[in-house]
Order: structure tokens, then sequence, then C-alpha cells
């Protein structure tokens, strides 16, 4: 029980992590620009298939370092070039752009890579079991992935709150004109934000696109959950994303290893039912089943019950 | 009054002699597919175009529509309930509004942000939930129904695809007639006052929320027809119909064809059917065209294709629309052109083919040499096409402005 329940958790805390590295560069951009950027989870994909094309000429590491680059500067262009041309014609032809930026990413993808599942390994060095406990193996690579994360938001708390630059987009998020009258190119800031983002998501497809398969649909996979976090964190606010990407992730984590299910509870009220009861699929639900709409519901719920989220601010 | 009523006549007149130009079997079948299209681009143009809530979710209702209407063709077929399956959209465009009324209920309570991300989430939601609940949505291999049960209509069965498209032609035209009539309602106008500007809506004394409210109802209750009319043209309904990839395709028809114009969604309702049937038959790459086309009619005709055909009322009016033919000509022939020639590229550079025919002209994909016309040719025109934009700017502005002036 205790194994099955400390690797749920230690698998919990590599995908929360994971997701927190999309959930922020997210987050990030909508607080600078109010929009929720659907292609977000694209420019994830991008960094796996970009780090997966590198690492099959120049190695992993090559890759890991080259292709959140790309991405970023990918992000800036869509930034520059299109988002910053739509803003014009308001909120939802924003959304919208967005929206189909995505779709026109996946069928990229499909179009320069195939449609099929890209053999993208982990680096041979990384390959060992790092600890063994109970009697299961817990692998380097995932050690590493928690590692590479840690690293990057303990960079990224530096960067936004004790360097100019940090202390600039800070002020550019909640003030806009005022810093403009300072000086300082708004534009240019809400473009290396929006490209920062991108390279963000970016380097958590390198490291994820290994362990969660680079395939065309990885996208979508991961993109709605991300939104459910940054939503359920409080549009805007950082520490609401970071505990939500936690929530989420121990969450799902926590339901796919459980064996519980309905018929578990209904025992537990000594209520039981035939098996040609009409609603027998409700009665014989199990956690590991329900994992994937898990997000979902509790999507549903917060905005039912706080729509500003755990951390968000008051609705204008 | 009598121009209205001859446009409706227009209309009935276009869906009636539809099936007698296109009568193969393609044909119909394209045309049914249309019908269903046009119904659902419709209601989603209510909540969007009109309502401003922008959903990720509109597939929902209309595939809870569907899989109610599947049921209830298949209790037709044993005999557990009787009644004639011209009235099978109806049920479906019930369980849609049933639907509507619960989810709404909650989520109409704000426009924006709120709304889009509870539609995706419920979309979700339902989407996922329909693979756990075998007996209602059938898992992943869907539920079966059969339309010929039942009494016969005035001695029809619909055994053929035609004489569903005769049910689906009165029933699009019914579905579009009171949604434009809805339009009128005040509460139809309430809507649109409501998109405006919520604040101000409220302050003459209407809930917001429930102008919204009434506007995601009706829009559930069309959609739910559509699905009904899907039911009844395909028999069959899956977990596909009601997922975010089907929410999303109509979101597309609606922004393509023109969000805010009464005809827009059918625009985009007509244009993306025939790209998905006919499109699909030359090249296993239209998504990726119809990717790019859409992100191009975001960027520069926000509002769809139908906006940018409204663009020149004006200088219609003033007779000045003559004046545009000879630069959009010019324009538009090397811009064509240009497109043509990256379509052959991209074609050209996907081919597994020895020979490809680029504009009729036999290249070899392997050669280097037979890349370089192609290329050549969508770099001249696309600076052909940029070159002559500035004097297709000032031709567009003289044809508007003058025409005032001589007001």
């Amino acid at each position: 029980m205790l194994d099955v329940f400390l690797f749920a958790t230690l698998n919990g805390l590599v995908t929360g992590l994971l997701l927190f590295m999309l959930a922020s560069g997210l987050t990030l951009i909508f607080s600078m620009m109010g929009v929720l950027n659907f292609a977000h989870a694209s420019f994830y994909m991008l960094g796996a298939y970009f780090a997966y094309s590198i690492s099959s000429y120049l190695g992993f590491w090559i890759g890991l370092l080259l292709a959140p680059v790309i991405v970023g500067i990918l992000g800036a262009l869509v930034e520059r070039y299109g988002l910053r041309h739509v803003h014009r014609h308001g909120h939802v032809a924003e959304l919208v752009f967005t929206f189909g930026l995505a779709f026109l990413i996946e069928e990229l993808v499909q179009f320069f890579w195939g449609r099929d599942t890209k053999n993208y390994q982990q680096p041979d060095i990384l390959d060992f079991p790092l600890f063994t406990l109970f009697g299961q193996e817990f692998s380097a690579y995932r050690g590493f992935m928690i590692f590479i994360s840690v690293l990057i938001f303990i960079g990224l708390y530096y960067l936004l709150t004790r360097s100019r630059i940090g202390i600039i987009i800070q002020a550019a998020i909640t003030h806009p004109h005022t810093v403009a009258s300072l000086g300082h190119n708004v534009p240019l800031i809400f473009m290396g934000v929006f490209g920062v983002g991108s390279a963000l998501a970016g380097v958590a497809g390198v490291i994820a696109g290994p362990v969660l398969t680079t395939f065309p649909g990885m996208a979508v996979v991961l993109g709605s959950i991300v939104f459910v976090i940054v939503v359920i964190g409080g549009l805007g606010s950082l520490a609401g994303a970071f505990i939500a990407s936690l929530l989420i992730g121990l969450l799902q984590s926590y339901a796919i290893a459980s064996d519980l299910g309905m018929q578990d509870l209904l025992a537990l009220l000594g209520v039981s039912f035939e098996r040609s009861h009409p609603l027998n699929d409700l009665w014989t639900l199990t956690l590991p089943q329900i994992a994937p709409i898990l997000p979902f519901l509790l999507l549903v719920l917060v905005l039912i019950f706080r729509p500003t989220g755990l951390l968000g601010k008051r609705e204008e | 009054m009598l121009k209205k009523l001859s446009i409706w006549v227009v209309f009935l007149a276009i869906l009636l002699i539809l099936p007698l130009l296109f009568d193969s079997i393609m044909g119909i079948s394209i045309l049914n597919q249309m019908a269903i299209a046009i119904v659902i681009a419709l209601s989603y143009n209510m909540l969007l175009g009109q309502g401003g809530m922008l959903s990720f979710g509109h597939a929902v209702y209309f595939g809870l529509g569907g899989f109610m209407a599947v049921h209830a063709l298949v209790m037709i077929e044993f005999e557990t309930v009787t009644f004639s399956v011209t009235l099978i959209p109806m049920v479906g465009g019930l369980f849609g509004l049933v639907a509507a009324i619960f989810i709404g209920s909650f989520s109409t309570r704000k426009a924006g942000t709120v709304f889009a991300m509870i539609s995706l989430g419920m979309g979700e939601l339902i989407a996922a939930s329909s693979l756990i609940f075998v007996d209602f949505f059938g898992g992943e291999a869907g539920v079966i129904g059969d339309r010929t049960f039942g009494p016969p209509f005035f001695g029809v069965d619909f055994a053929q695809d035609v004489e569903v498209y005769y049910l689906a032609a009165f029933w699009v035209f019914i579905a579009t007639l009171f949604m434009y009539l809805f339009t009128q309602t005040p509460a139809g106008r309430m809507a649109n006052a409501v998109r405006d500007n919520p604040e101000r809506a409220e302050f003459i004394g209407y809930s917001a929320r429930r102008v919204r409210f009434i506007s995601f109802c009706a829009a559930g209750l069309f959609a739910g027809i559509a699905g009904g009319l899907f039911a009844m043209n395909f028999e069959f309904l899956t977990e596909e119909n009601l997922n975010a990839a089907t929410s999303g395709r109509v979101l597309l028809m609606a922004y393509i064809g023109g969000l805010g114009y009464f005809v827009g969604p059918i625009i985009g309702a007509v244009v993306l059917t025939l790209m998905n049937s006919l499109l699909s038959n030359y090249t296993e790459l239209w998504m990726l065209y119809l990717g790019i086309m859409f992100v191009l009619t975001v960027m520069f005709l926000p509002r769809g294709f139908a906006g940018f055909i409204m663009l020149h009322q004006l200088a219609w009016h003033h007779g000045r629309l003559k004046t545009l033919a000879l630069p959009y000509l010019v324009t538009g022939v090397p811009a064509l052109l240009c497109a043509a020639s990256l379509i052959g590229l991209i074609e050209m550079s996907h081919t597994e083919a020895d020979i490809f025919h680029f504009l009729g002209l036999p290249l070899n994909p392997d050669q280097l040499v037979s890349w370089a016309l192609p290329v050549l040719l969508t770099l001249g025109a696309g600076y052909a096409t940029r070159s002559s934009l500035p004097q297709l700017r000032d031709a567009w502005h003289a044809a508007n402005t003058e025409g005032k002036r001589a007001k």
C-alpha cells in the first residue's frame, strides 16, 4: 500500500512539475496580453519534435539546448506578425486566432514529420534506475525531469523578482502605459515574454517527449489540461498555477494508481445493485476509469463555485 | 416586406431545385451533409455572433441530440413507441434543449473567458463520459439505428438518400426561418445588446444572465435538431460527433463564413462541406489548407466571407463596383497564381509518385531543377501581388469615398 502511494506521489510530482512548466508560460502570457493562448501546448509539441529531429543528428543534449531556442523564436514571430495584427479585432478574434494556430500547427507537424509516433528516446546516460524502493525502480530520467523543472522555476523566480528585466516585466503587466512613458519598449517586452513562455513550453516538450511519447496528438492531450490548471489556479496567478499543477498531477496519479470505485462507496453505504440495473455503467465506475475526466470535473466545479480560481484576483 | 418574403421563397426554391441539379449519389450525400452543417453553424452563430458567447463545446448539444435521435429510431424499430421518423429531428432538438437548459443554468452566468472555459470543460467532460457510459453512447463503436421503420409518411419510407434530403430541406428551412425570426424578437435584440454592453443592458433592467440563457437554450435546441438530422442521414453516432474536434469544426465554419451576419454561417457551412467532401478526394493535406485558410481569415477577414462581401455594399450603392473590377483582377490573378504554385510546391514535396504534374507540367520531384520553376513562380507571383496592393488600396478608397462626396 505504502509503495503504491509513494510511487503515485513521485509520478504525480513529475507530471505536476511538467504541467507547471507549461502553465507558467501560459499564465505569464495571459497576465500580459489578457489572452489565453490555445496554441501554447502546440509549442510544447514543437519542442518535442524539434528535439527529436536534432537529437537524431547531434544527440539529446544539443536538442535540449537548441529546440527551446527555436520554439522561442517561433513564438516571438507568432506574437509579432500574428497576434499583434489580430489584436485590433478584439479579444474573441485573438482567442480564435490562437485556436486556429493550434489547429494549423498540428497539421504542419503531420506534414513535416508524418502521422506516426516518433521514436524519441531518452539519452543512454540517464537510462538507469535512480533508486529502488519496495522492489520498484524509479528511473533516473524522471529524476532528471524533476531536477530540470525545479532548476527552471528557481531561475524564473529570480529573473522575475530579483532582476531589472523582471521588475520591468512585472510593471508592464500592471501599468503598460506608465512603463512605456518611462521609455521602455513595451511591445518588445510583450514579444519577449511570449517568446520565453513558448520556449518554456518547448523545454517541457523536449523533456516530456521521450516519456509521454512524441506523436501529433500530444498537444491536444496536454493542452486542455494546462488550460484547466491556469483557470483553476486563478487566471494570471503564478502561485495559483503552481498549486493547481501539483494538485492535478497528484490527483490524476492517485486516481490511476487506486483500485477504488463506486462499488466500494456503495458497499460503504450498504447499497447494492443488480448487474441488469439500467445505470449499471454508473454503479461500476472505478477511479482509474474517471482519472482522465477529473481535471475537467474540477474545472467546472471551480468555475461554478469560485469563478476566480484558487488564487485569482477579483473579477472586473 | 415583399423583398424579405421573396428572399425566403428563393431560398426554398434553391433547396428544392438543388437535388435535381446534383442527383448523383455523391451529390445527394454532400447536400445532406450541407443541410446538417447549415443548421449547426447557424445555431452556433446564435451563441457567438449574436450573443457574444465563445463556445468550445457546441458539439455536445449536437451529439446528445443525435444520440437521443438514434435511440428513438431504435425504439421505433422495436415498436416501443410509434411515430413517424419525420419527427426524429424534433426529438434531437428537444434533447439538445434539455441539455442546454441544464448546462446553461450555470454556464451563462458570465460571458467571455469564463463561459469559454466552462464550455471547453463540459465538452471534454461529456466526450470522455461518452466512452464510459456504454449503455447510452455505445462506447467506441457508437449506436446504430434504422430510419426505415415506423409508419410511412405518405408512402415514403426514407430508404433513399433523396427522401432524406427533402426531409432535411424541410427542417433546414424551418430551422433557418425560426432562427432568423428569433433575431427579430425582443429576446434576439437583447442578445445583441448584452453582447455589446452587458452593463448597460442590466441598467435598462434586463438580466444579462437570463438573456444569455435564452439564446443558449435556443442554440442548444437547433444544434439538437442538426444532431437529429445527422442521425436520420447517417443512422449511427459515435463519440466523434460530440468531441472537441467537432466543436472546433463548427467554430471554423461559422467564423470563416462570417459571424454577425445571418448568411455568414450558411456560406461557411457550404464552403467547408464542399472542402471536406471534394478536396479530400484529391489530397490528404486538405486539413492543412483548411488550417491555413482559417488563420488567414482570422487575420485579414475578421468578419469572414460574408463580411468581405458586405464591405462592397457602399461601393455598390454608389454604382462604383465597376471601378474595382480591374484592380481586383490585377491583384487577384497573381495572388491566385501564387497560391496555386505554393499548393503545387506543398503537394510536390509530399508526393510519392515519380512524376508530379505541376500546373500541367510533368516534373520529377527527385531532381533539384524541377523545384526551381515552382519556387520562382511562387516568389514572382507573390511579388507581383504585393506590388499591386497599393493600387488596389487606392482604387478601393476612391470607390468608397468619392461616392460619399457625390451624395
